[in-house]
């Protein structure tokens, strides 16, 4: 039976999940209403919470100063490309994983997921070598690759925890009935954990949007990312945190607008099989 | 054709052998039950000829070639899972299809083959929704659908009826009797419920411990089980078995007597008193406990009037008697 709350008790969790949530969310609303605040505004102090003389001006200018669109499309094809590369490599691993385990997959499992606490400083100066003698440095495909290589670990624990799910006997009877291993993977099981690929194929495409330390050392110009067209702001022009925070802001945008409308998605398939 | 040879078939997992070898010869048409208490290997053996697991060592032949390597899908078997085990993202009709459209064949033929099994099965309206909307019937008959489409050499059900209730279970144990007749294709059956083994198989194959114990017609191994463990899995309820002077008496070292096999007397050789009763209107069930300290039940046909408590005398009929030796095989 469900506990009956009562009315006090119900507007103090909601007070209590609403002052959570803003703390959580208050980084990036400052940096929409910087990015609405003149440059003096801005570095008030103390600081301004509502600015007097809202303006556009930020947006302005950093639409003008550089080419917005390319970045934004180096970043589209980053990350779908790194995350759709991740899927073909994983969706295998995970199946001989879930469905025909042998002695060592869990160590395999812990092994793999064990390079994700490796400090990506320790490879940058032999990655960024490799990337240079083999004429991947700042080009599309090269952070591709090396996206798809950090967050394949993610994406095959991720993939494995959601096949578990998946009864066995489906796949043999798919089996019985005639299927390939490749037909079972696209006719059976794929379309089954389509939930769970859909919040995998999610959270990885925004980790690789939001990824910042590859993206910025391994490119220049040509391959450049939203993250480096934030930190292009930064870095040379001295601090100027209201064009800085409407870059910032363009750059969130879409990836916001992308988890804005597939929260649904991503929760269910987070959740995934954690109640029957 | 469905002629299924095993020779000398063995299972292990590790260092447990779940089959020790087995040797059995499955006939083109025949309905054969696998029987056993959980346990004993019988869902190992079928997935063992199904291809779903691979034999440790030994020979599967179907219609006289080897198979023992061949994949699952090369078998020319279908299977039926107990869990149905349907495409809950694929209709009924796709999921019935799914065979065929992996066999590569034409759509025409696979909608043409689809409605022949539908109307067999009765599904023609349920061909456009999902497993997720269906019975658990409807939906084992979306699992028999899917394997009659294939036309394949045999058939192999594992338990197909335990998720079912029981009144659904005596239905679909008769529907599948009468596809086996009307098919006539070999039919493999696994089930721990020795009364659906006796009602539809042809030949029953009794297994413990990975082991078979004995192969023959329901009828044979009723009448002539070959020692203790068949003679008290076969039958419902199960086998008397009497040791001690009742025993000596028939030169053996165990007898064994049907509860159908003892009637109830004035003056028979056993003298007892009246434990539990079962009135089931056709019959009585009576748990009767010999002065000796044994305990029979008595299977009575009709309706008796008799009471716990009561004193009652009871004598096996003649020539029911089954005599077993000391290491536990029955006596000629």
């Amino acid at each position: 039976m469900a506990r009956a709350a009562s009315p006090r008790r119900t507007l103090l969790t909601t007070l209590a999940a609403w002052s959570v949530a803003l703390v959580i969310f208050f980084p990036v609303l400052w940096m929409i209403l910087t990015s609405f605040k003149t440059e003096a505004s801005a570095v008030a102090m103390p600081p301004e919470f509502l600015s007097a003389d809202w303006t556009l001006e930020n947006y302005e200018t950093v639409w003008s100063r550089s080419d917005y669109p390319r970045f934004f499309w180096n970043s589209v094809v980053i990350s779908v490309g790194s995350t759709l590369l991740g899927l073909a490599i994983a969706i295998p691993a995970a199946w001989s994983m879930a469905f025909v385990p042998g002695k060592r997959t869990k160590d395999l499992l812990m092994w793999m997921l064990s390079t994700k606490m490796m400090p990506a400083v320790a490879v940058l100066i032999p990655l960024y070598l490799v990337f240079q003698r083999i004429g991947l440095f700042d080009t599309k495909l090269g952070l591709i690759l090396a996206l798809m290589l950090m967050n394949l670990p993610i994406i095959i624990w991720m993939l494995y925890t959601y096949f578990k799910e998946i009864p066995g006997e489906i796949l043999e009877a798919a089996r019985m009935d005639g299927a390939s291993l490749w037909n079972e993977i696209v006719y059976v099981l794929t379309p089954m954990a389509l939930p769970g690929i859909a919040s995998t194929m999610l959270l990885n495409i925004i980790l690789a949007w939001n990824e910042a330390f590859w993206t910025i050392t391994l490119t220049t110009t040509k391959a450049a990312p939203l993250s480096a067209f934030i930190a292009s702001f930064s870095a040379p022009q001295g601090l100027f945190y209201a064009k800085l925070s409407a870059a910032s802001a363009m750059a969130i945008l879409p990836i916001l607008i992308l988890g804005w409308f597939s929260q649904k998605q991503l929760v269910r398939g987070l959740t995934f099989g954690a109640v029957k | 054709m469905g002629k299924i040879q095993l020779s000398q078939v063995r299972k292990s997992f590790g260092d447990v052998d779940v089959i020790p070898g087995i040797d059995l010869a499955i006939e083109d048409g025949e309905f054969v039950v696998f029987v056993g208490p959980s346990g004993c290997g019988k869902s190992t053996l079928l997935r063992l000829i199904a291809g779903l697991e691979d034999t440790t060592s030994g020979t599967i032949a179907i219609d006289g070639k080897d198979a023992t390597h061949l994949p699952p899908a090369k078998r020319g078997l279908a299977m039926v899972f107990q869990s149905y085990a349907l495409y809950p993202h694929m209709t009924v009709r796709k999921n019935i299809a799914f065979p065929l459209k992996m066999a590569g064949m034409s759509d025409a033929e696979q909608a043409a083959r689809v409605e022949r099994a539908a109307k067999v099965l009765n599904l023609d309206s349920y061909l456009d929704r999902r497993p997720g909307q269906l019975s658990g019937g409807q939906r084992q008959r979306v699992a028999i659908g899917r394997a009659i489409v294939r036309e394949p050499s045999a058939f192999l059900f594992d338990e197909p009826l335990s998720n079912l209730d029981a009144a659904l279970r005596v239905g679909m144990r008769q529907e599948i009797t009468e596809l086996h007749q009307s098919l006539k294709t070999t039919m493999i059956y696994v089930t721990h419920d020795q009364v659906e083994a006796m009602t539809m198989a042809d030949k029953i194959v009794v297994l413990n411990a990975g082991r078979v114990e004995q192969v023959g017609s329901p009828l044979e191994l009723y009448h002539s089980p070959r020692n203790l463990f068949v003679a008290g899995f076969i039958g419902s309820p199960k086998m008397n078995f009497l040791e001690g002077a009742e025993a000596a008496r028939h030169n053996a070292a165990t007898v064994g007597v049907r509860p159908e096999h003892i009637d109830i007397v004035d003056g028979g050789p056993w003298q007892g008193t009246v434990g539990l009763t079962e009135h089931l209107g056709s019959d009585t069930f009576l748990k009767v406990t010999l002065d000796t300290g044994e305990t029979v039940n008595v299977r009575a046909s009709g309706e008796v009037g008799l009471h716990h408590g009561d004193r009652i005398t009871l004598a096996p009929q003649a020539g029911k008697i089954h005599r077993f030796g000391a290491d536990g095989k029955a006596l000629a």
